[in-house]
C-alpha cells in the first residue's frame, strides 16, 4: 500500500503545526471568525447546527488498519464515539471542539490521516473504484494514477484558487462504480488496439444544484500524458470558469454553455502547448508508484473450497450474505467483502469506534490490514481468503455489521441533512431509517432486486439524489418538511438523472409514497426485470398513477 | 410578534448556546433571556454581539420561542433538532 514519502510527512507536520496556531490565534481573539473561517475550511473544519464538523481524508477510499484504529481512537476521544463515511470516501467527524482540533490533527498525522483538500476551491481528494487493484473486471489499478493527481494537484499554486472545488474520479474496471459521470472529471481505463493504458476521460458531471451528465471529450488519452492532459483541462476551466457567480462557476456551467465539441477543442489546443512537456509521466515514475500499490502476497489457492459450498448450504445466514455482500475477485481463492454500513434502522453511513475496531481486527487478520471506504457509505475488505469467509461473516456478525443488503433497497446514500447540516431544509436520516425499517425483511428485499435509493436533504445533492433509482429531495414548504421524489436516475456506466414524478410527500407520507413505488414495480415487472429496467420500459406513467391517484 | 430569545454557537467547542437571563451563553434554551418587542430584542442582539468580539461565540442570531406551562418551546424544526440534538439515534448516543 501507498506510503507517505518524507516530503508528505513534513507537510503534513507543517500543516498541523500552522493550524495549531491559527486555532491558538483565533482562540485568543487575534483572529475574529471572518479570518479563521477560510482558514479552518482549508482544514476540513467546517461549523454545523451543534458543532464543528471534521472531515478527513481518505485518499482513494484506502486506509490501513492503522489508520482505521486511529479514526477509532479520534472517535472516542475527541468526539462521541462514531464517525460517518461520506460520499467522496471520507470520514466525518460531527463533534470535534475547536481547543481539540490540533490534537485531533496531530493525533492523525500520526497515521499520515489529514484534512487536505477536503474542502475550500481546490482539486478535492480523488475518489477511486472502491474495488480497486481486486476488481475481476480490471485492466489497471485506479489508485496509481489518483495518487498521481494528488501529488499534482496538492496545493498546486495554480489551482489553489479555481472558480470552484473541482472533483475527480477515476477507474480501472468495465463497471463504473465510482459515478464517473458526476464528477468534474471522470476517467475510465481502456486499452488502445495495441494493448497500451490509457484513459477515456469525461468532463462537465456534477450534482447540485444543477445537475449535469458529464460528456466524453476524448475517447482515449494514453497514460503518460494523464497530467498535461488534466493541467491543459484546468487551465482552459481557469480561464473560462465563471468567477462572478458561485452557482454557474462549475466546469459543467463551462461545459454546457460552450458545448462539448467546443470545450474539447480548446483543451485540445492549450494540451499541443503542453504535451510531451514536463508533465510527461516517465516509465519509471509509473513503476515506482505502481510498486507502492503492489498487490499483497497472495497465497496459491483453490478457486472453490469445498468448505464454502458447505457453509453455504447449512447456514442460510450466510449463504444470504455470500451473496449479497461478497463480490468477485481477481485473484484465484480470494474474495472482495463488502461490509454494509446500513443495519435496519441504523443512520446510513455511522460507524461506531468499537465497529471500527472490529473492522481494523478483521483487516488486520484476514485482508492485508487493509480496508477501503466506498462512495455508497459502507466499507470493503479487500483480499480475503474464501477459506476466512466464515470466520470474517462471524466477526463482522458480532459486531452488528453483517446485513446482507449490499445493493439492496436498504442500502441507501443518505446525507446527514438537518440532523447535523447548517444548510439543510429537511431531515434526511429519519427518512432512511423509516424505509429500512418498512423493508428491513430481507428476503423481500432480495425479490424486490437491485434499487438505489439516494437522499438530500437540500438541492446540495450531496446524498446524490438525482442518480438514485429512486431520488429523495428535501424541500421546505412553509416551514413543513416535504420530500420530492425523482425516478430513473443512476450513476452506473448509463448515467441518468432522474425525473421528477409530481409533487412533493410530506414526512408522513413519504415512507408510504416508497411503498407504492415498490409495489408497483413488483407489480408490473417482467421476469428478471430490475426496478431502473422496468422504469425505463414503462416511464413515469404508472408511478405517477398509483402515488397520486388518492390525491 | 413572536418571544425572540438570541442563540449561537460556542467558539471553543461548537457548542448551541443561548443568551441566558443571568447574561452569560447556557447550553439550554430554559432561562433564556426572552425579547417582548423591537427595542428589547435589539438590546440582546447588541448584547451577543459584544460576546463575538469577546470571542465567546459566532454568528448570533434571534428564534422565535413559545412560552408554554411546560416550558420554551422553538418554533422551527431547525431550531429544534438545535436545542435537543439529532433526532433519533439508534447506534451511539
Ligand atoms: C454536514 C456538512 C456538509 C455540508 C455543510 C455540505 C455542503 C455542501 C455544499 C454546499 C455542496 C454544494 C457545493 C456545490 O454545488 O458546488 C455540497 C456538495 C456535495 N457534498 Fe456536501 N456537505 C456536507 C456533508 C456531506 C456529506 C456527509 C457528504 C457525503 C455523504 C457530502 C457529499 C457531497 C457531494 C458528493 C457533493 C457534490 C455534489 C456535486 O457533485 O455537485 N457532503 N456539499
Ligand atoms: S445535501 Fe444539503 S442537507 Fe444534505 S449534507 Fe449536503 S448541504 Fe447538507
Amino acid at each position: 500500500m501507498y506510503r507517505y514519502d518524507e516530503f508528505d510527512e513534513a507537510l503534513v507536520r507543517e500543516r498541523v503545526a500552522q493550524f495549531s496556531d491559527q486555532v491558538q490565534r483565533r482562540l485568543n481573539g487575534e483572529l475574529n471568525e471572518d479570518e479563521f473561517k477560510p482558514l479552518r475550511l482549508m482544514n476540513g473544519l467546517y461549523l454545523q447546527l451543534h458543532a464543528y464538523m471534521f472531515r478527513i481524508a481518505i485518499p482513494y477510499g484506502t486506509l490501513s488498519s492503522v489508520q482505521l484504529r486511529k479514526l477509532a481512537h479520534v472517535a472516542r476521544t475527541y468526539d462521541k464515539g462514531y464517525g460517518h463515511i461520506t460520499t467522496r470516501q471520507n470520514m466525518q467527524f460531527n463533534w470535534p471542539r475547536l481547543e481539540d482540533a490540533p490534537a485531533i490533527l496531530s493525533d492523525l498525522a500520526d497515521a499520515q490521516l489529514h484534512a487536505i483538500q477536503t474542502s475550500g476551491n481546490c482539486i478535492r481528494n480523488t475518489t477511486a473504484d472502491q474495488y480497486a487493484g481486486v476488481a475481476a473486471d480490471e485492466i489497471a489499478d485506479p489508485r496509481h494514477y489518483c495518487e498521481i493527481i494528488r501529488q499534482w494537484s496538492t496545493l498546486h499554486p495554480e489551482f489553489s484558487f479555481l472558480p470552484r472545488k473541482f472533483k475527480i474520479a477515476v477507474t480501472g474496471a468495465e463497471e463504473d462504480r465510482a459515478a464517473l459521470r458526476t464528477h468534474d472529471i471522470g476517467l475510465r481505463m481502456r486499452r488502445d488496439a495495441d494493448g497500451n493504458p490509457g484513459f477515456e476521460v469525461m468532463v462537465g458531471g456534477g450534482l447540485g444544484r444543477t445537475p449535469v451528465v458529464g460528456v466524453t471529450i476524448r475517447e482515449f488519452l494514453p497514460e503518460e500524458h494523464l497530467l498535461s492532459y488534466l493541467e491543459s483541462t484546468l487551465r482552459v476551466y481557469n480561464q473560462l470558469g465563471r468567477r462572478d457567480n458561485i452557482h454557474k462557476a462549475r466546469i459543467k456551467i463551462l461545459v454546457q454553455s460552450v458545448g462539448r465539441d467546443a470545450f474539447a477543442r480548446m483543451v485540445e489546443e492549450e494540451w499541443a502547448q503542453l504535451r510531451d512537456g514536463y508533465l510527461t509521466l516517465p516509465q519509471e515514475e509509473l513503476d515506482t508508484i505502481a510498486r507502492y500499490f503492489a498487490p499483497p502476497p497472495y497465497e496459491t489457492l483453490e478457486d472453490s473450497p469445498p468448505e464454502l459450498e458447505l457453509w453455504q448450504s447449512t447456514s442460510p445466514g450466510f449463504a444470504a450474505w455470500m451473496n449479497e455482500n461478497v463480490a468477485a475477485h481477481k485473484q484465484a481463492g480470494y474474495a472482495i467483502v463488502n461490509i454494509s454500513l446500513k443495519p435496519e434502522g441504523g443512520v446510513p453511513g455511522d460507524i461506531t469506534a468499537e465497529q471500527m475496531d472490529v473492522v481494523a481486527d478483521l483487516a488486520e487478520r484476514y485482508s492485508f490490514s487493509e480496508i477501503r471506504a466506498t462512495h455508497e457509505q459502507n466499507l470493503v475488505l479487500p483480499y480475503v481468503r474464501k477459506l476466512d469467509l466464515m470466520a470474517v461473516w462471524q466477526g463482522l456478525q458480532q459486531a452488528g455489521l453483517a446485513t446482507a443488503n449490499i445493493g439492496l433497497i436498504s442500502d441507501m446514500i443518505c446525507c446527514p441533512g438537518l440532523d447535523y447540516c447548517n444548510l439543510a431544509n429537511t431531515r434526511s436520516i429519519p427518512v432512511a431509517q423509516e424505509i429500512s425499517e418498512r423493508f428491513a425483511d430481507l428476503s423481500k428485499q432480495r425479490d424486490i432486486g437491485p434499487l438505489k435509493i439516494k437522499m438530500s436533504g437540500c438541492i446540495n445533492a450531496c446524498g446524490h439524489h438525482h442518480v438514485g433509482h429512486i431520488g429523495i429531495l428535501g424541500v421546505d414548504k412553509k416551514g413543513q418538511e416535504y420530500y420530492q421524489i425523482t425516478l430513473g436516475g443512476s450513476a452506473e456506466n448509463e448515467t441518468t438523472l432522474g425525473n421528477i414524478v409530481g409533487p412533493a410527500f410530506s414526512a408522513a407520507e413519504i415512507g408510504d409514497a416508497m411503498e407504492t413505488i415498490v409495489d408497483t414495480y413488483l407489480t408490473i415487472r417482467e421476469e428478471g426485470e430490475s426496478f431502473l429496467e422496468t422504469y425505463r420500459r414503462v416511464g413515469q406513467q404508472p408511478f405517477k398513477e398509483t402515488l397520486y391517484a388518492a390525491h | 410578534m413572536y418571544l425572540k430569545a438570541i442563540t449561537a454557537n460556542r467558539l471553543r467547542d461548537g457548542r448551541v448556546v443561548y443568551l441566558s437571563e443571568a447574561g452569560n451563553w447556557s447550553q439550554s434554551l430554559e432561562g433564556s433571556r426572552l425579547a417582548r418587542d423591537e427595542e428589547e430584542l435589539q438590546s440582546l442582539l447588541d448584547q451577543a454581539e459584544v460576546s463575538v468580539l469577546r470571542n465567546e461565540v459566532v454568528a448570533p442570531y434571534a428564534i422565535d420561542v413559545l412560552e408554554l406551562d411546560s416550558g420554551y418551546l422553538t418554533t422551527r424544526c431547525r431550531e429544534e433538532i438545535r436545542s435537543t440534538g439529532p433526532s433519533r439515534r439508534t447506534d451511539a448516543a
